[in-house]
């Protein structure tokens, strides 16, 4: 595994002391549904700053592996940590608790996600979408959540869609909206589950925007793509899964231009 | 009787030189539509006289039309139909949630519920909560309130809760179908987003179950306020039963049947213009445009020139 140790261009946010311990811990993560066993063993690490870029063929398990990071499955077996603290779980002495609804929701409000099919709540315009959750769940007052949603949206350049509900929006424009949403939370770490995978293509490109400057300035994302050119040139640290596994991982340049294990070989050739 | 039309019947009648756009053709004749409103109009007709014939006293409706018993006898079933449905839906939404729970204990209870309420006549129902005083002789509730169960269980309160725990058991049905239709992906972001599992249900997944709820909601207010007639049955004086007590003694018995009958329509058809505003509202976000109401639909054909914008008809 080379080791990429610098860290993504002078970003100010997320970087108190925390670069020595990971962002996300895997340590041997098991998952199943009824006797399909869909994660056979992961093992690997996020650093905090860095772009973790998760690749395989669809069924390989890295949606699955990234739902686990925000406990949306429960594993069965192995132990997960984001910033330090278990996943789901407590443990005191050798034993694990099981941890409650609230508590899940409490750390699930550190952690961002977008979706692939957007999610975005149809019953509300983009700026309520946005406003939403710092209101409920946070208790920010009104006025302050929608001054800091209006500086989202300007952000991923739609402070002129803000009135518009989801169903007036193109899907590349609703998917900013999304990431907008999951950054009204200000999250310390960010998951994108195929974020371009239902766009038409010539929307891609402003999703993928939107996604290289948050990584610029210096946010924790763990995206599941198919996206190679993002990963290449974004990306700090890259994974190939296949068949619940971990095959191959390093810097994503080094794996998507010289991949070691035949599986990648093959993947590769079909996607590149 | 040329109209103009954009759609063409073949060759038969070549009239060249006319504008690209302007096509002037007889259009197809539809006898069988003449035909059969006379037919309609004729066996209408015939009905109408065959009551007009009857030996009815037709005077006495427009009499005790707007009688004063009546009136109030009106607004005892409209308070009754919205107050049952009030504990019909709210009861729903809470059946419906808890149906849907992963507890085993409260989804059995649940069903439990609904297989009993809706497994027996709503007028049996309403019986055995008159008569509940066989079984309980009073009701104590400590220090703040006691007395005979048959002074405790007023009509209204007897009605009330006879329709409005029967309707709960149908509400919770409807309200299962509408929150399960809701997208997983809509709880998924809400957790997502550190939102609880009541809060997601109030905010997120409700709000869009309505727009499947409202449709059939409304049905079960029409039918409700219908089904408010049996409580004559337990002493309530509600519209029906002030018309049998006026005809009883005016002895006008069928022409009070009819009276009723007709506030009844009234009453629901106000009930339906109210569903249609009620449904325009909650489709909000799931239509790109929401549809004209009948207001506007009738604006934009007689004021064409004034048709606002973002309006098809």
């Amino acid at each position: 595994m080379t080791d990429v140790t610098q860290q993504p261009s002078g970003g100010p946010a997320t970087q108190d002391a925390g670069s020595a311990r990971p962002m996300v811990k895997a340590e041997g993560i098991h998952k199943s549904y009824g006797s399909v066993e869909v994660l056979k063993g992961i093992d690997l690490e996020v650093r905090t700053g860095e772009v973790f870029c998760l690749i395989g063929p669809s069924g390989s398990g890295k949606s699955t592996f990234l739902r686990c990071i925000n406990h949306l499955e429960k594993i069965n077996g192995g132990r997960l940590y984001v910033d330090g603290e278990l996943v789901g779980y407590r443990q005191k002495g050798d034993k694990l608790y099981e941890l409650k609804d609230s508590e899940v929701a409490r750390k699930r409000r550190d952690i961002g996600m977008v979706f692939q099919r957007f999610n975005l709540f149809p019953h509300m315009t983009a700026l309520e979408n946005v406003i939403e959750a710092p209101v409920q769940v946070k208790g920010v007052n009104k006025g302050q959540a929608r001054e800091r949603a209006m500086q989202l949206l300007e952000r991923v350049g739609l402070a002129d869609k803000a009135g518009n509900y989801p169903t007036q929006l193109s899907g590349g424009q609703q998917q900013r909206v999304a990431i907008a949403r999951a950054l009204a939370m200000d999250p310390k770490l960010m998951l994108f589950d195929e974020p371009t995978s239902a766009l038409d293509p010539e929307l891609v490109g402003d999703v993928l925007d939107v996604m290289r400057d948050l990584a610029e300035s210096g946010m924790t994302m763990v995206v599941v793509t198919h996206e190679m050119g993002f990963a290449r040139e974004v990306g700090d640290s890259l994974v190939f899964m296949d068949g619940g596994v971990v095959v191959e991982s390093g810097n994503p340049r080094d794996v998507l231009t010289n991949p070691q294990h035949e599986r990648t070989q093959s993947f590769l050739s079909k996607v590149l | 009787m040329t109209v103009d039309v954009s759609k063409t019947d073949g060759p038969a009648d070549p009239t060249p030189a006319a504008g690209p756009q302007a096509i002037k053709a007889i259009p197809v004749r539809h006898p069988g539509r003449y035909v059969s409103a006379a037919i309609a109009l004729g066996l209408l007709g015939a009905i109408i006289y065959a009551f007009a014939q009857g030996n009815i006293n037709w005077g006495a409706i427009p009499e005790y039309f707007f009688d004063d018993r009546i009136i109030d006898g009106v607004l005892n079933t409209l308070l009754l139909t919205v107050l049952s449905m009030v504990i019909g839906v709210v009861g729903g939404i809470v059946l419906a949630v808890m149906r849907l729970s992963k507890n085993p204990v409260t989804s059995s209870i649940a069903w439990f519920y609904i297989w009993f309420f809706r497994g027996t006549p709503v007028l049996v129902q309403l019986f055995v909560w008159f008569n509940l005083g066989l079984v309980f002789e009073y009701i104590n509730l400590g220090p703040i309130y006691k007395d005979y169960w048959s002074v405790f269980m007023t009509p209204l309160l007897t009605a009330l809760l006879g329709l409005g725990l029967n309707e709960a058991a149908y509400m919770a049905e409807i309200c299962r179908a509408g929150l399960l239709s809701v997208d997983e992906g809509q709880a998924e972001a809400a957790h997502a987003l550190g939102m609880s599992h009541s809060r997601t249900l109030r905010r997120i997944v409700i709000p869009q179950a309505m727009r499947v709820i409202v449709p059939p909601t409304g049905n079960e207010v029409i039918n409700m306020l219908k089904t408010t007639s049996l409580v004559s049955a337990v002493q309530f004086a509600d519209l029906f039963k002030q018309a049998q007590d006026i005809g009883q003694n005016a002895s006008a018995t069928v022409e009070m049947f009819f009276l009723a009958a007709a506030w009844y329509l009234i009453m629901t058809t106000l009930f339906s213009i109210g569903q249609y505003y009620l449904e325009r509202y909650y489709a909000r976000g799931s239509t790109r445009t929401l549809p004209p109401t009948p207001i506007q639909r009738f604006k934009a054909a007689v004021l064409p020139a004034r048709r606002p914008k973002g309006v098809t008809v």
